[in-house]
């Protein structure tokens, strides 16, 4: 069991690296014209849709490695 | 660096020695007053003190004000108006009971004096890839982070010495990592964490003759997150925090809301004959860390502490790479 948990650590450790990764390249850049004064408003409401679905996501593979690494030893 | 020694050895002796020697007639005014819980771990009926929070508050604030009185930076100010805010909180909690909102939404508002002051830098930092500008979210975060350190830290404080051993090892790993990332100032504010957890440490370990309690708990994890904030090092801070982190995912994807302890039915972890701990097999319990630990068999509750420290020396070890990644880009 501990060691399936040093291994949890280790996922979610990596799974953070790659999710700053991606909010870096991808999320990052991202920036809205057009709407006057309302594109910086815009811009971070858009940012801030994408980084909870990133959270989301996030949550939903930890959740599957959690039950990946755990299944035998999760009765319960 | 030379000019920083002096206020770094004087604040951490400070920290320290204030917790250690304040510990002791705040046991006895705890005993005097009855404030007392039973130590549901023993098998004789043990009852133990608390809260522990007043001493270490008492130490952060000596500390931090030394270090005022040399740096005079906003930030010093920033994180010892949030953490003095979540000591309150964590002591009405205390004292009277409270819903399961009560925390979060008033360790939000703690978190307001970051702001206020402008202790931050809304670059969100990441290792290997850069930063990037989030002025907006970073608001949201800040409001956010408290909350979640705070509340963290408390939901790990289940055995004797385990949130305050726990905080030794993610405070002084976070220390390090700030001297790695060359934010020398912040690194020398963010030791006497390390040191008054340290003190505690030697009060609450097991057998404990006190508990820290929400005040204690909310202190230590509200300063953690105001560190990590002040210091620019979200991402490394969530790093050499998450066995807790772990703790509380595991708990809240089980549990499906935000709850009290004391408002959950089943019982995640029972004793044996000999008053070993462990995992029960109740489908309506929490999934927590210490059951994750003791479905393997059971174990005392030394074994499953040091067991928690282990995972947390790994996390700071990872920290600590981490730190090492942010002068690093691809």
């Amino acid at each position: 069991m501990k060691s399936g948990l040093f291994g949890f650590l280790f996922a979610m450790w990596v799974l953070i690296i790659v999710g700053g990764g991606i909010v870096v390249t991808i999320l990052g850049p991202i920036s809205i014209f057009g709407f006057g004064e309302l594109d910086l408003f815009i811009t971070s409401l858009i940012k801030a849709i994408v980084a909870l679905v990133l959270v989301v996501i996030w949550i939903l593979i930890l959740l599957k490695i959690k039950n990946w690494i755990f299944k035998k030893e999760l009765k319960f | 660096m030379i000019d920083l020694l002096a206020p770094a050895i004087i604040s951490c002796v400070v920290a320290f020695a204030v917790v250690f020697v304040m510990t002791p007639p705040l046991i006895k005014i705890l005993e005097k007053r009855n404030f007392a819980v039973k130590d549901v771990n023993k098998k004789e009926n043990v009852m133990v003190v608390r809260p522990g929070g007043p001493a270490i508050i008492a130490g952060i604030i000596a500390s931090e004000l030394i270090l005022y009185a040399f740096f005079q930076m906003n930030e010093i100010l920033a994180i010892l108006i949030t953490t003095s805010a979540a000591f309150a909180i964590g002591y009405v909690d205390d004292r009277k009971v409270m819903g399961g909102w009560f925390k979060p939404v008033a360790l939000a508002v703690a978190a307001i004096p970051i702001i206020a002051l402008g202790a931050y830098d809304s670059d969100l930092a990441f290792p290997l890839f850069g930063t990037v500008q989030i002025p907006a979210l970073y608001l949201a975060l800040i409001i956010f982070m408290i909350p979640i350190t705070g509340n963290t830290i408390n939901s790990i404080d289940v055995l004797n010495g385990v949130a305050s051993g726990f905080m030794v090892i993610a405070s002084f790993s976070l220390s390090i990592c700030l001297f790695i990332v060359q934010n020398y100032e912040i690194a020398i504010v963010s030791l006497p964490l390390g040191f008054v957890s340290l003190a505690f440490y030697k009060y609450h370990k097991i057998p404990s003759k006190i508990f820290p309690g929400d005040s204690g708990a909310l202190t230590f994890g509200s300063m953690y997150g105001a560190i990590a904030i002040v210091g620019g090092v979200e991402i490394i801070a969530a790093v050499a925090l998450l066995p807790a982190v772990i703790n509380s995912f595991l708990f809240l994807s089980s549990v499906k809301r935000i709850v009290e302890h004391r408002q959950i039915k089943g019982k995640p972890v029972e004793h044996t004959d000999d008053f070993r701990l462990k995992a029960t097999d109740d489908k309506k319990a929490p999934v927590t860390l210490v059951r994750l630990i003791l479905a393997g068999g059971p174990m005392s509750e030394k074994q499953v502490a040091f067991a928690i420290f282990k995972l947390a020396i790994f996390s700071g070890i990872l920290a600590i790479i981490t730190a090492f990644m942010m002068g690093v880009s691809i």
